[in-house]
């Protein structure tokens, strides 16, 4: 009896470890379809009206540290009107002489507006790689949702940033 | 209720002490191994308040740690104080609180209470206790192998958040990580022993609303151990593999999140503290009730308010995370949870207070420290309610007042609670009566000591200064004195404990009724001698031996 008890317990101890493990996907997940945590959302076409209101959208570009690549905006900010598709450019630069690669990670803060963030085209988690030298030219296409005017988590927003990261990757 | 030939234990010294399967004997090593461990542990605040007592730094130099400021140059060694905060943290809450309160006092009360012979896994038993030394080990260990900024030891914190904790060198980070695993399987295999033992070997007619509180705290505590450990066992595994392995779980450069990391991390955190504190709770409501001569007012609501405060100890844990850019309906989610947790835990001090109410008072040792633990718990308390409003914590949040906050239900609140359980059961542990004047003066010592050394740091956190550095500006200096002169005090008093643990041991009186303080100490263990013999309950427990019901 104590033994069918106890393994039970161990039952419920592997399973709330295996829990833990299985957070991260269920977070990935979770992130990907709210917009928690200022992941900005993605789909294949705009599918909203365009409205008359316009919001400010900042750009802004990191590289990590040791990562000798140059990498930046080509715009600094746009008035962009909400529901409207956009297009906009970053650039990166090799500046070493021998092939390098990396990968971007992106993000938009405040967070709150992960949710009305949708992108339609974008470079994120995309393996790129550059000559010695090599300057690329990288699109984004975006739009925001109207539905942002209906949250009160994004009631006073004015602006809106969307920042990348490039991170040193293995060349293929 | 014993059995004559069995009041001689039969085997050897190092048999009975290293090979033990005995719940009483592990239950004792477990509290003679917390104390050296908090000795050391709290010997590790002096040596912080040491050098938080004057502006600048006077003794963690790069030119090697001193004890006694010198005219000679002084570098400020920032690591050696984070390894100093995180390796006092890292013991105090996994290899001091939890096994002196869980491991101690569980082991040693909890199946006498229930009056079963012994835990339901005895040897399974000895596995927790050594595992728990082995851990320990490590945890020792760490500080003395290369770790970051090319020096010994782990300075991340005891939350151990990544990228630091990803990104510190030396193997001493990944040391510590193995000492949480395997104090963690300690502590898992110690909640599945106590469980089992709880539900499956409780006397004839005793039901689960006639167990004694104590025992009750400690099988909620279980549970709370059971459910959340194994979660903080995910979290640092994934931290070792992404120390080691190349994983990116809490990297965001292949796809992962270090916040993920401070959720999975608290939802083991939050717990963690009311797996400190409801043992606590149980040794109070014992103590309290025997020295105010009345039963425990309100047993039931007693019972369920620990079991609200276990279950809504898994719902709260994003509160410590309100500045990391939680959504506005998120923070006011936790906030409002969080609040709801004071009203259980106002039901628990109700009921202290109402046991004292009309009860013919006695202020021996233990009741004093119980007395401490309801008002200080109480301030602690209170202070949680101001830190769980999102807004105020905006302010507050990394200050010394959440440094005066958690030390208020911690360090005053469950060290005191041990104390409390020290004193109240030292004579039925060792059959040897303490000094009582000396343990009077240990608590008012530590009492004013503990006072004074954290409820100045409530000021310097409206002041702003915030947690975690090693120095600070002139602006700080003055709170900052006052709190180190406390804890010379505190430490003073704690060096006095072990005078007057030892001077019992030698010198005190010897016990020979089964019961030395009141009747109203009525649970089982109070039917045994002091102290009680090898083999206990061999034979059931009668009813009226615990039941108590019929006559008050």
């Amino acid at each position: 009896m104590n033994i069918k008890l106890a393994l039970k317990l161990v039952f419920i101890g592997v399973a709330m470890g295996a829990l833990a493990f299985a957070s991260v996907p269920f977070y990935d997940w979770f992130c990907r379809t709210t917009g928690f945590g200022g992941t900005p959302l993605t789909a294949e076409s705009v599918e909203v009206e365009a409205l008359d209101k316009t919001i400010t959208v900042r750009f802004d570009a990191n590289v990590d540290s040791d990562f000798p690549w140059l990498f930046s905006p080509m715009q600094k900010k746009m008035e962009v009107r909400i529901g409207e598709s956009e297009m906009a450019f970053y650039q990166v630069h090799n500046p070493t002489d021998e092939t390098m690669a990396g990968t971007a990670t992106f993000n938009v803060v405040p967070m709150s507006a992960g949710a009305y963030f949708v992108k339609t085209e974008c470079f994120c988690f995309q393996h790129q790689e550059l000559a010695p030298g090599q300057t690329e030219e990288m699109p984004v296409s975006f739009y925001i949702d109207p539905e942002i005017l209906e949250d009160r988590e994004t009631d006073y927003l004015q602006t809106i940033t969307l920042s990348y990261t490039f991170y040193e990757k293995d060349t293929q | 209720m014993t059995d004559a030939t069995h009041d001689e234990y039969q085997s050897g010294w190092f048999t009975r002490w290293f090979m033990s399967t005995n719940h009483k004997d592990i239950g004792i090593l477990y509290l003679i191994t917390a104390a050296v461990i908090g000795f050391i542990s709290v010997a590790l605040t002096v040596y912080m308040r040491m050098e938080l007592m004057q502006p600048g730094v006077q003794f963690m130099c790069d030119e090697g740690a001193r004890l006694i400021i010198d005219s000679s140059e002084c570098t400020p060694n920032g690591h050696l104080w984070n390894v100093v905060i995180t390796s006092h943290g890292i013991l105090m809450m996994f290899f001091v609180l939890i096994p002196a309160l869980f491991g101690g006092f569980g082991n040693y009360f909890m199946p006498l209470q229930i009056g079963a012979p012994d835990m339901a896994f005895p040897r399974m038993n000895n596995l927790s206790y050594w595992l728990y030394v082995a851990g320990v080990t490590l945890a020792i260990c760490s500080l003395f192998v290369p770790g970051g900024s090319g020096q010994n030891g782990a300075g991340v914190g005891w939350v151990m958040y990544p990228p630091l904790s990803s990104t510190e060198g030396g193997m001493s980070m990944d040391l510590a990580i193995f000492a949480l695993h395997v104090s963690g399987v300690s502590s898992i295999l110690g909640a599945i022993n106590i469980i089992t033992t709880f539900l499956n070997m409780r006397a004839p007619g005793m039901t689960l609303h006639k167990v004694p509180l104590f025992a009750w705290s400690i099988f909620v505590t279980g549970w709370l151990i059971l459910l959340s450990l194994p979660v903080l066992a995910g979290a640092i595994t994934m931290l070792l593999t992404d120390r080691n392995f190349g994983t990116t779980f809490f990297d965001p450069a292949g796809g992962g999140d270090p916040i993920l990391y401070q959720h999975i991390f608290w939802f083991f955190g939050h717990p963690e503290v009311y797996i400190i504190i409801l043992p606590g709770f149980g040794l109070i409501s014992h103590i309290v009730a025997t020295f105010s001569r009345k039963p425990i007012f309100g047993y039931l609501p007693m019972v369920y308010a620990m079991v609200a405060i276990g279950a809504l100890g898994f719902v709260v844990w994003a509160h410590h995370m309100y500045t990391v850019g939680l959504s506005v309906t998120q923070q006011s989610y936790f906030m409002l949870a969080t609040m709801v947790i004071a009203i259980p835990t106002g039901i628990k001090i109700f009921s202290w207070v109402a046991t004292l109410w009309g009860g013919s008072i006695e202020f021996k040792t233990p009741m004093l420290w119980a007395l401490g633990f309801i008002f200080l718990f109480t301030v602690g308390g209170v202070t949680g309610i101001v830190l769980s409003q999102s807004p105020v914590d905006r302010a507050y949040h990394d200050t010394y007042y959440v440094v005066a906050h958690f030390h208020y239900v911690m360090s005053l609140g469950a060290a005191f609670s041990v104390f409390a359980g020290i004193y109240y059961y030292w004579g039925k542990m060792t059959g040897r009566m303490y000094s009582e004047w000396m343990g009077k003066l240990h608590f008012w010592m530590m009492f004013i000591g503990s006072n004074v050394t954290f409820f100045p740091q409530h000021f310097l956190g409206r002041q702003g200064m915030p947690r975690r550095y090693i120095d600070y500006p002139e602006a700080f200096a003055l709170w900052n004195y006052v709190s180190s002169l406390g804890a010379f005090l505190a430490f003073a008093s704690f060096i006095l404990f072990f005078w007057i643990m030892a001077h019992s041991f030698f010198f005190g009186r010897r016990i020979t009724e089964t019961n030395y303080w009141n009747e109203y100490a009525d649970t089982l263990e109070w039917t045994l001698p002091c102290p009680p013999p090898e083999h206990t309950f061999e034979i059931l427990p009668k009813r009226e031996d615990w039941d108590k019901s019929a006559t008050h």
